[in-house]
């Protein structure tokens, strides 16, 4: 599945209207254009919480064979996106990078060079250095 | 207790599952004072859901019994303890052969190899792996002694015992408690608490 010729993006949240929100920030920068985004968060009670066979769904259905970049929230995301890992065959499994890019500005980042059909490994770089325009701006902390 | 099968796993799975129901609240007052008072809730929920996915698909050894419940862990729980749970009990159950005692010993030890691989924590970083790696050597160490399964598991549930307590005064250094830095001295880790019960109900099985 996914979207072919592009590299899918997956969403780990603790909350899932925090991860549609993200994804719905991100989606603005994509008027017209098709990327796969699927999310996997929150528990099925609509509580707050990861399912890492969630995330493994997810990372299967944004899988176009380009690979996936999969974003995350904190914690618990962290530990459930990377056990989703180890739930995937040898060879999806080798198409996927954990970012530990900062969650929302990473991926902004990652979905709109994605959507320029860039490849895996440049949008996992894009999502790492989504804090650099902010930090631009802001200046150095202190 | 000579071996471990299907029974036993099951009895172990549903006495943990009992203790973690009793110990809900207090697992989660534990986690409400230094991390982010879940703790209790989700692991009874992952386990109450195990039980009824067991009685659902009844399965068809010891290794597949703890697959399943692995598996409604890393799904079911929401929080930190469903992966860590999960994967302790999934490489539990990739190495638990025949369920002699000292496959039983090394199962174990691979859960708690899984549990420190996933989580990255180190001994005396306050987490679960506190309790759980001094449990994993006790247990080694009798049976490798040869001691019973029943008597080993006992030193194993008392060296958890020794290992959650022992991390009480100190400063956590992983999950949400560690975000409280000094405050969180003083307070029993919510996870090495669950760990300990994990382990004491396997000693309760054996007759401890």
């Amino acid at each position: 599945m996914g979207v072919e010729g592009t590299v899918g993006i997956v969403v780990v949240s603790h909350s899932r209207p925090l991860a549609e929100a993200a994804v719905a920030l991100a989606r603005q920068m994509l008027p017209g254009r098709e990327l796969a985004v699927e999310v996997a968060a929150g528990t099925d009670d609509g509580g707050l919480g990861t399912d890492a066979v969630a995330v493994s769904e997810a990372i299967t259905a944004a899988d176009s064979g380009a690979g996936v970049v999969v974003l995350m929230d904190l914690g618990s995301a962290v530990l459930s996106a990377d056990t989703a890992l180890e739930l995937l065959d040898d060879d999806l499994r080798a198409r996927v990078v954990l970012s530990p890019a900062p969650f929302v500005e990473g991926l902004v980042g990652a979905v709109v060079v994605a959507a320029g059909g860039a490849d895996r490994d440049r949008v996992a770089a894009e999502a790492l250095r989504g804090l650099a325009p902010k930090q631009a701006h802001l200046g150095a902390p202190g | 207790m000579s071996a471990v099968g299907t029974e036993q796993a099951a009895a172990w799975v549903q006495a943990f599952a009992e203790r973690v129901a009793e110990q809900r609240d207090h697992l989660t007052e534990l986690d409400s004072a230094i991390g982010d008072a879940d703790h209790g809730t989700n692991l009874d929920r992952g386990m109450t859901a195990a039980l009824a996915g067991l009685q659902a698909t009844p399965p068809a050894d010891a290794a597949a019994l703890l697959k399943a419940v692995a598996m409604t862990m890393i799904s079911k729980v929401g929080g930190t303890s469903g992966p860590l749970y999960g994967t302790f009990f999934l490489r539990m159950s990739t190495a638990l052969g025949d369920g002699r005692p000292a496959e039983v010993a090394a199962a174990f030890r691979a859960g708690v190899d899984g549990v420190v691989a996933r989580g990255k924590a180190e001994p005396g970083d306050k987490t679960m792996v506190d309790a759980l790696l001094p449990a994993a050597e006790a247990l080694t160490d009798a049976v490798g002694a040869g001691e019973p399964l029943d008597a080993a598991l006992r030193s194993a549930a008392e060296a958890a015992a020794r290992g959650r307590d022992a991390v009480t005064a100190s400063v956590a250094r992983k999950g949400r408690a560690s975000y409280l830095g000094e405050r969180s001295a003083g307070h029993v880790d919510p996870g090495a608490a669950s760990a300990v019960l994990l382990v004491e109900s396997a000693a309760a099985l054996a007759g401890g």
